[in-house]
């Protein structure tokens, strides 16, 4: 057996100052879009073509934030993102829960078969059934209406996989116990099952709002009325009237809607980085 | 405490075959119930819809006037349409730009993280895009990508090194370099923290035993670090794959690929004749046609991971 050096050599050393190098480059590479983002937005129009390139606003122009929030109904906007998004953490959670714990705990016949239906249809891209799910919408009378977000957005089976996976693990003797006891079906999975999985609902809960509150896709195609938008939407259609001429107002609206979730993250990082990580994993 | 668990499983009694069965029925009620939600909207919102889609794509409708059969005329329109062409050769190209660059870096930076102290701080810095919207960082790289005077990376690379780089939102050959560039960027962070985390769950010992066995970190890494969390970077690669062929949002608010033909992808043709020229049938028909490119690609993986990928089970 050869002799393991104790102290840390003088090369590791170097090794490790070269990797602490690259990734604050990289790491500056990562931040520099956000740092660009706020100088613009504190910037006139006339400055940006400033030669030589003005790095830092001359002056400082903060009425672009009023007036971007002037100029269209941010307020609102944040509203309607939030409460679609917490409408559809709850109702993706709860929904999803049952029937991971039915695919989990309860044999059934064809639950193979179903399960198996439910992956594959992970591979459907959502734009293969825009148009059907456009017209079933405008049937009902859904189109520019929330309910085209909320109603089919609860439809979730990444979580159904990943719910599986979670409730698996929770002992098979809690619930043996409390059937002994004389627990139905509901009251166990009420009141055993859930409790026990609580991280991964907290973390497939943190996915589902990020996905909901940042999602364009769906309120560009369902949504028309500008008192409807959601945030995502309504700076897009910013930057598609003021973009070209007006980029200091632009990128003031953009900054209004990246500060507040950069909060929330910077906030609660560990929370946040750990389920994306347990995500990834496919909750193994 | 395992002792005690083990303890509290019934003793199966003589004769219980049939409250068995009546258990089993009961339960098979419970199952419908719990699984009702999910699974009526996957009906109604998954596979009513596709089946639709599949329906549509035999036939020319505009959503207001007459339907009418059309046989495979939609697809044969699309395949052999010039644009479609286009569209497709786009998408497989920021593919294979995304793809290996974008996971190929997240597996260095995560390598490298594994080695440092201070992991926090880089793993916020990198997933902070992550958690920004689409559209948001498709503005903000508009005014570093821009051409002229408004883009910031071109005008100085210009001032510092005298280099004229093109014009990356206007110019067909590099606009879907710039979109792959802006797409690594905004997802680099989520595969970062899930490989450190595949990283993490591989023992010390493992890696310990390795190199007293006298292999050098480059032998490590390839014999113990990366069967170890292949499994990982499958899944990544799969989903990565899926999301590119599905990219829209930078696409759309970055570049309007209606005046620039090097950005129309599959799935902006999709929405393109779907949504503004109200050619429902060959919109169906080109989504399929996106449908049937992720299968098979997916199925690929499938395939070609078993010789690479290694599950400990």
């Amino acid at each position: 057996m050869s002799v393991i050096p104790t102290g840390v050599s003088l090369p590791r050393r170097l090794g490790g100052i070269a990797l602490h190098v690259g990734l604050a480059v990289g790491g500056l590479v990562m931040l520099f879009p956000f740092v660009w983002m706020l100088l613009t937005s504190f910037k006139g129009t006339h400055q940006m073509l400033n030669a030589p390139l003005d790095w830092l606003p001359n002056p400082w122009r903060a009425q672009n934030y009023p007036d971007a929030f002037g100029a269209l109904p941010f307020a609102n906007a944040y509203w309607n993102s939030f409460y679609i998004a917490a409408l559809n953490v709850v109702l993706t959670l709860l929904t999803s829960a049952m029937a991971a714990y039915a695919f989990a705990r309860i044999r059934f016949r064809g639950s193979g078969l179903l399960f198996g239906l439910f992956l594959a249809t992970q591979m459907v891209p959502a734009q293969v059934t825009i148009v059907p799910l456009y017209l079933m919408l405008s049937e009902l009378g859904w189109i520019d209406s929330h309910l085209a977000l909320i109603v089919p957005g609860y439809v979730n089976p990444f979580a159904v996989f990943l719910l599986r996976q979670f409730i698996r693990a929770v002992p098979i003797e809690l619930e043996e116990a409390a059937r002994l006891d004389g627990a139905g079906r509901w009251t166990i999975f009420w009141r055993i099952v859930l409790p026990n999985v609580r991280p991964g609902m907290g973390a497939l809960g943190i996915i589902v709002f990020l996905a909901s509150w940042n999602s364009f896709f769906f309120p560009l195609i369902f949504l028309n009325s500008p008192e409807l938008a959601t945030v995502p939407l309504l700076v897009s259609q910013f930057a598609g009237q003021h973009g070209a001429t007006e980029y200091g107002l632009t990128l003031a609206a953009s900054a209004i809607s990246v500060i507040p979730m950069m909060i929330a993250f910077l906030i609660g990082q560990r929370r946040i980085l750990n389920s994306m990580a347990m995500s990834g994993l496919g909750g193994r | 405490m395992a002792g005690v668990v083990t303890g509290t499983r019934p003793a199966t009694k003589p004769g219980s075959a049939r409250t068995a069965t009546r258990v089993r029925n009961r339960d098979g009620w419970w199952a419908a119930l719990f699984l009702a939600p999910q699974v009526v909207g996957l009906l109604a919102f998954l596979v009513f819809p596709l089946g639709f889609a599949v329906v549509l794509a035999f036939m020319k409708w505009d959503g207001l006037g007459e339907k009418s059969w059309v046989g495979f005329d939609n697809f044969t329109a699309q395949l052999s349409d010039p644009a479609f062409g286009t569209a497709v050769w786009n998408t497989v190209k920021l593919a294979f730009l995304t793809v290996p660059f974008g996971l190929g870096l997240a597996l260095l930076i995560a390598v490298a993280l594994n080695h440092v102290k201070g992991k926090t701080f880089y793993r916020v810095v990198y997933f902070m895009p992550v958690v920004t919207s689409s559209v948001a960082v498709a503005v903000m790289w508009q005014i570093i990508l821009a051409g002229g005077d408004y883009g910031v990376l071109n005008r100085t690379v210009q001032d510092w090194f005298g280099l004229t780089l093109p014009d990356w939102l206007e110019d067909p050959t590099w606009v879907i370099v710039a979109i792959a560039i802006v797409t690594i960027w905004s997802s680099l962070g989520l595969n970062v923290v899930i490989f450190l985390a595949g990283l993490q769950t591989i023992p010390p010992s493992l890696t310990e035993a390795a190199r007293i066995d006298g292999a050098g970190p480059v032998r490590v890494f390839r014999s113990v670090t990366l069967p170890m969390i292949s499994p990982t970077l499958f899944f990544s690669t799969v989903v990565a794959v899926i999301s590119s062929f599905q990219a829209f949002d930078q696409i759309y608010v970055l570049v309007d690929p209606d005046h620039n033909d090097g950005a129309r992808t599959i799935v902006y043709q999709v929405y393109d004749l779907g949504f503004k020229r109200f050619e429902f049938g060959m919109s169906s028909a080109a989504a399929l046609i996106l449908l049937a490119l992720t299968l098979l690609v997916t199925l690929v993986q499938f395939g070609v991971q078993r010789r690479f990928v290694h599950y400990d089970s």
